[in-house]
């Protein structure tokens, strides 16, 4: 029985990892300037975690082989040294693993959510609702106009509430439900929720964050290859939850200039 | 005649008193095991349900309508219902088993015991806190019988979807009312289980019975019950604030100008933060809450079948204690992304990393136990070798998610899924599953089938392999949990995988049946029981099995020793803590 | 004693219905049709983005929907206009056939839609992918359910006048209006903005044209004999 189990649970350990190494299901593509630090923080998490996964599970399979009760009368042993060694490998081992990853990875944390945004950032405003992301980019006169909860009119497609009646830098707004972005240019997201709790994750961005409602929350990034993605809400919303989505479609400086005009025109 | 005045109270005579309103903590602590098992069938089937649903979205499934005429109209699951279906899974799962077994089921019967008490310090409370978790449980569960059904908001109940009412969704109504109050009353009953659990441990040990004699499963649930004295007396309060804001019209966890269907919400100044923060405050030392009894049962039940002491006991004991004053440190780990200031991700971090240390030593100790041992492998036995692999399965991708560069991407994943479902969930219940094999024979004097006890628990330990590592990897890909379906481009292609998990789950779940139908055979027709058939050294073994009613026939032992006296250190192979009392059987 | 007298109310009520629902529509009936147009300018029709619904955009992608809260037409006229009499209603008949509501292609149809109460109401999903219907009723109980590709059509019906907005909170522009009204003598205005109320027997009525953005305005208008009177309705339309 302690050899079908240790070789139950060898095979257990030896073929997740594997599937782990595999790669078979991995992140996606990285488009952003910053995800090579955080692609490395979790291959580096992946290489020691998984020598421990295997380590202890392959321990555990040689010692239920090698310690079944053969009714022998051999007498028991103590692990040598006792407790003391298990202590000083994990405190020493894991801590200093704890340490490394710690101080890497706040400094990856850090570059990602700590750090202003560029100023020269472009400036886009999103609003996600149950069960939808809407964008809204300032317009010729790089203002965006005031936002009234009490206007919002879906029906109209009036989704941020403007009062274009009253606020003239409302009126060139221009609302969307896709994202498009120019490539290599700093965004900033500014992140509203108009109802309850959502998130804003892509993937290819490596980039996830929620909308809170009462909060306007900033968001910054570079993406660094053209290409359409899915933006997908990961904070449970309600019933459309796993329907609530939108591409951001990254494309050179030339192309968003011509996209933005064009949904200029259809405000 | 000294015997009959040492009793605090007689044995009850007649059905109610001794069946039903029983002040017996092991009758009281069975009813907790017998609710469990009801609460862990229902939210097993739950998640067939969701898992046939994530599998095959537009099948029917036969019968459903019935139970559901608005969620499954035709027999098939509308999106709110598979939240609903997932809210009552998570809730049910984690409150009313992995709190409810091996805690308060497993932790009345056999705390009093294990220190040599005749019963629990409150009797009265005790029996209170097992009829108010029953109500809890019938309020939840009622939440399926209401208008537009169960609440979908998750375990988690993230206000303002759970503060607003019905705008918020089906569900969000009264089942949303029925949850929050569910969630009160199981709080009230937790907190009087956990000042029961703490007096009887200080105050009603038995003579010679040291802290440090203790056996480890009554140090967990000791431990536990200053964990949950804490943690569910911050939820109850956070409850009451979310039932205000629903049905009394504050704004504790609802700021100003959400539109919510189309309609302004007449709400201002609160924060959705806040109930995150009150709730994982609570949330995350319930983690443990559900773990730490498993910690206990394995450290209490490796060494009886590895026929040699824990190795380190003292260690054991201060990791249990490092742990639990840790879990009060983390919580923030479940909100990197939530919108807190940033900085505190990194103060939530390190605790979280740091954490994984004593639970790294308790898991060596135990590997460090099986070395050099006369391993019985017994079912028991191998439920606890099961516990430390999915343990160490759990635990290890943990190092990822309290990363917060690396939750950036992992967090809202299926990563979280198979983490938190092996650590908390596949690991707490192997421990109840040792527990169960290991104590039934006890519980009820009768054994349960070892063959049908090792076919458990070989298509047990496979199946949840089959289910819950490959939610890893979907998690890597970027799959998102808490979806009712997978219609994004990126997510179509892991549906095979989808599919492969839920036969995995349902061959799984089949497997439970062997377990269900040993229990209930084993309960009338097993061979009897002797009084310690494992040749364990505890005090619960030192009675007969089942126990008489004042636990030791009005002689409590006088205990000599602790409870890690096996494999020869003083010339036989066991000693039993109350080694000098008279043998059981001339009782 | 009240009981009996309630008997013999109800038996003399029902016998003069049935004659009236028998004895074939009155002796002379008249119209009123004419069009409802607006002045001003009104908000811009703009299309509608549904790349989130990929099925859907793939529908549209040649020709855009557009928003629908104000839908014009040539020379000024306003379609989706509800025209419908409000006061001195009689000849009316119940409603009894089923009204059909499609979601297709992410949006409703019609965007506009009149029952009677308790008319039967049978709402069909008749895309490859789930939609919710949320109908925003405050006189009538509300309710919101889901109906997944595949499920069954929902068998409903509104039991008291309202003007009810509906919603799909999963493709927030899908937004369509229930309008329960007590009256068969109504009319839905099409492109041309024209519509028709026929069957009014004599008498003074009071006409309502309703539109969902700039409210209703009504008119009185006296039917005498068989005769076909013009009312038209003018809307002042504001851009925003």
């Amino acid at each position: 029985m302690g050899k079908l189990f240790a070789v139950v649970v060898a095979i257990i350990a030896l073929v997740s990892a594997a599937l782990f190494a595999s790669h078979i299901w991995w992140l996606p593509v990285d488009i952003s300037a910053h995800g090579h630090a955080i692609d490395r923080q979790l291959s580096e998490t992946m290489v020691t975690s998984g020598a421990l996964f295997v380590l202890s599970q392959l321990a555990l399979a040689v010692f239920a082989w090698r310690y079944g009760d053969r009714r022998d009368g051999r007498q028991v042993k103590t692990f040598p040294g006792g407790a003391t060694p298990m202590v000083v490998f994990a405190t020493v081992l894991v801590g200093a693993e704890v340490l490394a990853l710690t101080f890497v990875g706040s400094k990856v944390w850090a570059g990602i959510y700590q750090t202003a945004p560029d100023p020269n950032s472009l400036q886009i405003d999103v609003q996600a609702e149950q069960f939808a992301f809407y964008f809204r980019y300032p317009g010729a006169d790089r203002t965006f106009g005031a936002v009234h909860p009490e206007r919002i009119d879906e029906a109209s497609g009036n989704f941020f509430g403007l009062d274009p009646a009253n606020d003239s830098t409302a009126r060139d707004d221009i609302v969307v439900p896709s994202l498009a972005i120019p490539v290599n240019r700093p965004i900033l997201l500014t992140l509203r929720a108009k109802d309850v709790n959502h998130a804003f994750y892509v993937p290819e961005l490596r980039i996830q964050q929620d909308f809170v409602p009462g909060l306007v929350i900033p968001l910054h990034f570079t993406a660094t290859q053209t290409g359409k993605h899915e933006i997908v809400c990961t904070q449970l919303c309600g019933l459309g939850h796993y329907n609530m989505r939108a591409y951001v479609e990254v494309m050179s400086q030339e192309q968003f200039d011509q996209w933005l005009k064009e949904r200029a025109a259809e405000q | 005649m000294s015997q009959t005045q040492a009793h605090h109270h007689a044995p009850p005579k007649g059905f109610l008193r001794t069946h039903v309103f029983s002040l017996d903590h092991k009758v009281i602590g069975k009813q907790y095991l017998d609710l469990a098992l009801v609460a862990v069938c229902t939210g097993m089937v739950l998640s067939w349900l969701m898992r046939l649903h994530l599998a095959w979205p537009e099948t029917p499934i036969p019968g459903l309508e019935k139970l559901s005429p608005n969620g499954a109209a035709g027999g098939v699951i509308t999106p709110e219902y598979y939240l609903s279906l997932m809210t009552m899974h998570g809730t049910i799962m984690v409150f009313f088993v992995l709190t409810t077994a091996p805690f308060a089921g497993f932790g009345n019967y056999f705390l009093p015991i294990q220190v040599g008490a005749e019963d629990m310090a409150f009797p009265r409370i005790n029996m209170t806190s097992f009829w108010v978790t029953l109500v809890a449980f019938l309020v939840l569960v009622a939440a399926f019988f209401v208008g537009d059904g169960p609440p979908l908001s998750g375990w988690t109940a993230y206000a303002p979807l759970s503060a607003v009412g019905k705008d918020a969704g089906p569900g969000q109504g009264v089942g949303q009312t029925l949850w929050a109050v569910s969630i009160t009353l199981f709080c009230v009953a937790q907190l009087l289980g956990a000042l029961n659990f703490i007096t009887t441990t200080l105050d009603l040990r038995t003579k010679g019975m040291s802290l440090a004699r203790m056996p480890y499963s009554t140090w967990a649930w000791f431990i536990t019950s200053v964990i949950g004295l804490i943690a569910f007396a911050v939820l109850m309060p956070a409850c009451i604030l979310l039932i205000l804001d629903r049905v009394a019209g504050t704004s504790f966890f609802i700021p100003a100008g959400l539109v919510i269907s189309d309609r302004l919400q007449p709400h201002a100044g609160g924060s959705p933060l806040l109930w995150q923060h009150l709730f994982w405050f609570f949330g995350h030392p319930e983690v443990y809450i559900a773990i730490l009894p498993g910690f206990g049962i394995i450290s209490h039940i490796l060494p009886v079948f590895a026929r040699k002491p824990l190795l380190g006991p003292r260690v054991m004991i201060a990791c249990l204690v490092a742990i639990a004053f840790l879990s009060y440190t983390v919580w923030g780990h479940h909100m990197f992304l939530s919108g807190m200031n940033p900085f505190s991700a990194t103060l939530f971090s390190v605790p979280t990393l740091v954490i994984t240390i004593p639970a790294t030593i308790v898991t060596l100790l135990w590997i460090g136990t099986i070395y050099g041992a006369k391993l019985r492998f017994t079912t028991p036995a191998l439920f606890c070798l099961g516990f430390v692999s999915v343990f160490v399965s759990g635990g290890i991708s943990g190092f990822f998610l309290a990363q917060p560069s690396i939750d950036t991407y992992l967090h809202g994943t299926y990563f979280v899924v198979g983490h938190f479902h092996f650590v908390m969930g596949v690991a707490a219940m192997f421990g109840i599953f040792a527990a169960t094999y290991f104590w039934a024979p006890k519980m009820f004097g009768r054994m349960m089938s070892e063959t049908l006890g090792k076919w458990h628990f070989w298509l047990t330990f496979i199946g949840v392999y089959c289910v819950f590592m490959p939610m890893h990897y979907l998690g890597l890909a970027g799959n998102v949990r808490r979806y009712s379906a997978f219609t994004d481009d990126y997510l179509k292609p892991m549906i095979p995988l989808h599919r492969f998990i839920t036969i995995a789950a349902l061959f799984t779940g089949a497997a439970q049946l062997i377990f269900l139908f040993n229990l209930i055979r084993s309960r009338f027709r097993g061979p009897k029981a002797p009084d310690n058939p494992w040749e364990a050294t505890s005090l619960e073994w030192s009675t007969t099995s089942p126990p008489p009613f004042d636990n030791f026939g009005g002689r409590p032992p006088i205990v000599e020793r602790g409870p890690n006296e096996y494999g020869g250190a003083r010339g036989a192979d066991y000693l039993m803590q109350a080694a000098a009392a008279a043998p059981a059987s001339a009782r | 004693m009240q009981t009996h007298y309630g008997w013999i109310i109800g038996t003399v009520v029902l016998v003069a219905s049935a004659v009236a629902a028998h004895g074939g529509p009155p002796a002379s009936v008249g119209t009123v049709s004419g069009k409802v147009t607006y002045t001003g300018t009104p908000p811009k029709m703009k299309p509608i983005d549904m790349a989130k619904e990929p099925n859907c955009a793939k529908e549209h992608a040649a020709a855009p929907v557009l928003t629908e809260n104000v839908v014009t037409g040539p020379g000024n006229s306003l379609r989706w206009v509800v025209v419908y009499i409000s006061a001195g209603d009689q000849g009316s008949t119940p409603g009894t056939e089923t009204v059909r509501l499609d979601q297709k292609a992410c949006q409703y149809i019609p965007h506009v839609l009149v029952v009677q109460p308790n008319q039967p109401l049978d709402i069909y999903n008749d895309d490859p992918h789930s939609h919710n219907i949320h109908p925003l009723a405050k006189v009538n109980p509300e309710w919101n359910r889901s109906q997944p590709a595949g499920a069954p059509p929902i068998h409903t019906k509104w039991e008291v006048p309202e003007f009810i907005p509906v919603k799909c909170n999963v493709h927030p522009w899908m937004h369509g209006w229930h309008m329960v009204l007590n009256t068969s003598h109504y009319a839905v205005t099409g492109e041309d903005g024209s519509f028709s109320l026929s069957g009014l027997p004599p008498g003074k009525y009071t006409v309502t044209a309703w539109q969902e953005q700039f409210g209703t305005q009504t008119q009185d208008v006296t039917i005498s004999g068989t005769e076909s009177k013009t009312v038209d309705f003018v809307f002042k339309a504001r851009p925003y």
